[in-house]
């Protein structure tokens, strides 16, 4: 529990450390990188102390992992055949 | 975009390869950009066959000031947009995004955390690991199913969002090129989404 961290934080740089339940509202933020500098110190001070957190941010790692697997719906094999064949047209007119 | 210079000059000296590879590759986004303009996946098709035509024929005209990507995108859109506009729909983007990043929102359901005293805003019940055995991975097919179904129950834009940055790999730019949203509109979008699939995951390793 990261709390008694909090209260030591919070008395020594006189700026109010992250709770969790804040925290998890900038995992988006922080992963894309748009934290302030500020903001970004203050958040992975708190990862370095909380399993809580830090189970949290695994979890949406492994999560982006799988989501990164799926495969996306495509266009029909058919649309892809008359892609190539205009491919084909385009490049015989084409002067190259 | 020195890649891009080089995948232009393939694509006009007639590379069949390289022209497949980029179909194959971005058609999936195309089609569900398309989608929400349009009345109907046909359309969407369509749609995304007149945009690899219209590239091909207007490539001389690419100048790399965008990506390749972004380029093709913005083609895209204009189409869909037309086609919409012919065919019914047409969706008001950054309407649409302002609904889906207002109102209230938590990310974890706020009983999870301590409510009063010195404690606030603590985990009361942190999460916990989701699987040990490597049968209940998250990529077993059950739970793939299962995050394929919380994307589906998702507001309109926020699947989009999420669909196109963490499935099929475009960039915040692209994105927000492509739909016309700012970028703190696409991140909360994108925060929505992903705080909801997890939340999804967690009650299914929760009562699986």
């Amino acid at each position: 529990m990261p709390d008694l961290l909090n209260r030591i934080l919070r008395r020594r740089r006189g700026a109010p450390a992250l709770s969790c339940q804040e925290l998890v509202e900038l995992v988006t933020d922080y992963f894309e990188d748009a934290l302030t500098p500020a903001d970004r110190a203050r958040f992975e001070a708190h990862i370095a102390v909380c399993e809580g957190c830090t189970m949290y941010l695994r979890q949406m790692r492994e999560m982006l992992e799988v989501l990164g697997e799926l495969t996306p719906d495509s266009i029909s094999p058919q649309a892809e055949s008359e892609l190539l064949a205009a491919f084909r047209e385009w490049k015989g007119r084409e002067p190259a | 975009m020195a890649d891009d210079r080089a995948l232009v000059e393939r694509l006009k000296a007639g590379d069949e390869q390289a022209f497949m590879d980029l179909v194959v590759r971005w058609s999936p986004s195309m089609l569900r950009v398309a989608r929400m303009y349009v009345p109907s996946a046909a359309v969407a098709e369509e749609v995304v066959q007149e945009t690899w035509l219209g590239a091909l024929q207007g490539i001389d005209r690419f100048e790399g000031r965008s990506s390749l990507r972004t380029w093709v995108f913005s083609i895209l859109v204009n189409r869909a947009r037309t086609r919409g506009e012919r065919e019914r729909r047409t969706i008001p983007f950054a309407a649409l995004a302002r609904e889906e990043s207002e109102g209230e929102f938590a990310a974890v359901d706020p009983d999870r955390f301590v409510r009063a005293g010195d404690a606030v805003g603590a985990w009361a019940a942190p999460p916990v690991r989701w699987w040990e055995e490597p049968e209940r991975a998250l990529a077993s097919a059950e739970a793939v199913d299962r995050i394929e179904s919380e994307i589906a129950k998702l507001p309109e834009l926020q699947r989009l969002v999420i669909t196109m940055r963490d499935v099929e790999g475009l960039s915040s730019e692209e994105v927000r090129s492509a739909l016309e949203i700012s970028e703190t509109n696409q991140r909360v979008l994108l925060h929505r989404a992903r705080s909801k699939v997890r939340a999804g995951l967690e009650d299914y390793y929760a009562n699986a």
